[in-house]
C-alpha cells in the first residue's frame, strides 16, 4: 500500500511570492525572516521524499461559482493550469502548469463516494493560489504530480467543522488503502483569524490574536475534540469574516489524527494575519 | 434581494480586464449595460440559454453605480468579491496598503454580526 509520509498544514499567503523575490527598497522589512521560516518549513517536506502530493485548498471564486457550487471537489485531470488573471494583477503570481495524478484521483473519488462523501469532480480544473502558494513555498521545483481537493469555506451554506475533520480522516484512509508503492504527502492550506473586505482588515496583526494563539495550540497538539467543542460555523465569524478558512486546518487535523502532536510548528506574526506552519510525520521523520 | 446577482456582477467584471477599466471609468453606464446584456448569461451554458428573470433591486443598482462599497457590504454582497474588484479599481490611486486601510475605515461603523452574505 501507499505510504503517508507527511501531513502538512499551512496558511497560504499570496504576498509571499512577491515579498520573497523583492530587492532593494521594494523588499519588505519582514521578508528575510519570512523566507528563513519558509525554507525551514520546505525542508520538512523535502525530508519526507514524497512521490505525489494531495493538495487541499479552496477556490476563491475563480472557476467555481454560485450557479453550481460544490462543497467538496476532487480534480481528476492529467494537468492543471494554475493561477488567474486577478491573482497575477493583485499578487504578482505567475502562471503555472502542474501535473496531475489521475490514478490517485480516481482512487480518492471511488473510495470517498463509497465512504459516504458525495464528492464532486472536475476533469478540467484551473488551480488557484490556495494550492499554488504551498507549491511555491514547499516545492518550488513544481516537479511532483498532485491530486487537488477543493473545499467550500467561502460560499454559505458551508459544511460544518466536523465534516471537514471527517473528510480529513477519510482522506488518510483513502491514501493508506491505495494499492501503490508511492510515497504520499497530504498538504492543506487555510487561515487563522482573517478579515477580508470588512472593517477589521489589514490591521497591524491578525484580527483576533487570541483566537490565533488557541488555534495554533489545537493544531500543534492535535486537539481535535477541544477544537470542535469551541469552533462552529457561527463562532468563526467572531475572529474575522474570512476565518471559515480555518476549517481547512481542521480537515488537516483530521488527516494527522486525534491527539497527534505536530513534529514541526512555526508561526510568523505578519501585518493583517498570522502565518502558521505545521508538519507531521505519521511514520517518523526518517521513515 | 438579489445578492446573487450583485455577486455575479462583481465576479464577472473582476475577471475581465477591459470590464474592470470600463467600470472604473463609467460605473453607472457599465452597470446599466451589464444588467441589460449580461445579467442573464449562464456561465456554463451556450448563448441563447440566458436566464429571463434576473434584475437588480434599486438599492443594489445604485450601490454598484456609485462604487459604494459600504452600501454593498450592508446589502450582503460577498466581501471578498467586493474587495478584490475594488482593489483592482482603486489601489493604483494610493500608496502601499493605503487603499485597503481606507476601505476598512469606511466600514468602521459595522459591528458583529455583519450583514448576512448567504445567497
Amino acid at each position: 500500500m501507499a505510504e503517508l509520509v507527511a501531513v502538512i498544514a499551512s496558511t497560504h499567503h499570496p504576498f509571499y511570492y512577491r515579498a520573497s523575490r523583492a530587492t532593494g527598497e521594494h523588499r519588505p522589512p519582514f521578508a528575510d525572516a519570512w523566507v528563513a521560516k519558509i525554507e525551514k518549513f520546505r525542508e520538512t517536506l523535502t525530508r519526507a521524499r514524497p512521490d505525489v502530493l494531495v493538495m487541499v485548498g479552496s477556490d476563491h471564486f475563480h472557476q467555481l461559482w454560485l450557479d453550481n457550487m460544490p462543497q467538496f471537489l476532487v480534480g481528476k485531470a492529467p494537468f492543471y493550469d494554475a493561477n488567474f488573471y486577478n491573482e497575477e494583477r493583485e499578487f504578482g503570481l505567475p502562471r503555472m502548469l502542474l501535473t496531475g495524478h489521475e490514478e490517485l484521483s480516481a482512487h480518492v473519488l471511488r473510495q470517498g463516494l463509497d465512504a459516504g462523501f458525495d464528492l464532486a469532480f472536475s476533469n478540467e480544473l484551473r488551480i488557484d493560489h490556495s494550492i499554488t502558494c504551498p507549491i511555491i513555498t514547499l516545492r518550488p521545483e513544481v516537479d511532483l504530480p498532485i491530486v487537488p481537493v477543493y473545499t467550500n469555506i467561502f460560499a454559505p451554506p458551508l459544511p460544518r467543522p466536523r465534516r471537514f475533520v471527517q473528510l480529513g480522516r477519510a482522506l488518510r484512509e483513502m491514501v493508506e488503502s491505495w494499492p501503490s508503492d508511492q510515497r504520499v504527502a497530504v498538504i492543506g492550506t487555510g487561515h487563522l483569524s482573517l478579515e477580508l473586505g470588512g472593517p477589521r482588515q489589514f490591521g497591524d496583526h491578525g484580527p483576533d490574536p487570541e483566537f490565533d494563539r488557541r488555534a495554533v495550540e489545537w493544531i500543534a497538539n492535535g486537539d481535535i475534540e477541544g477544537c470542535l467543542s469551541e469552533v462552529t460555523l457561527d463562532s468563526l465569524h467572531r475572529p474575522g469574516n474570512a476565518t471559515h478558512g480555518f476549517m481547512d486546518f481542521m480537515l488537516m487535523m483530521g488527516v494527522a489524527g486525534e491527539g497527534v502532536r505536530a513534529d514541526h510548528v512555526d508561526t510568523l506574526d505578519l501585518f493583517h494575519t498570522m502565518e502558521a506552519y505545521f508538519t507531521w510525520y505519521p511514520k517518523g521523520a526518517d521513515a | 434581494m438579489s445578492k446573487y446577482l450583485v455577486n455575479k456582477f462583481l465576479y464577472t467584471v473582476d475577471r475581465d480586464p477591459a470590464l474592470v477599466e470600463r467600470y472604473r471609468e463609467d460605473p453607472r453606464a457599465t452597470v446599466a449595460w451589464w444588467e441589460a446584456a449580461r445579467a442573464g448569461v449562464l456561465l456554463g451554458c451556450a448563448g441563447g440559454e440566458d436566464s429571463t428573470w434576473t434584475r437588480f433591486e434599486d438599492a443594489e443598482r445604485e450601490a454598484l453605480a456609485t462604487h459604494d462599497h459600504p452600501a454593498l457590504f450592508a446589502l450582503g454582497a460577498h466581501p471578498f468579491l467586493t474587495l478584490t474588484l475594488f482593489i483592482a479599481l482603486f489601489e493604483r490611486d494610493h500608496e502601499g496598503l493605503g487603499y485597503q486601510k481606507q476601505y476598512a475605515e469606511r466600514l468602521a461603523h459595522f459591528a458583529l454580526p455583519y450583514p448576512d452574505i448567504a445567497t
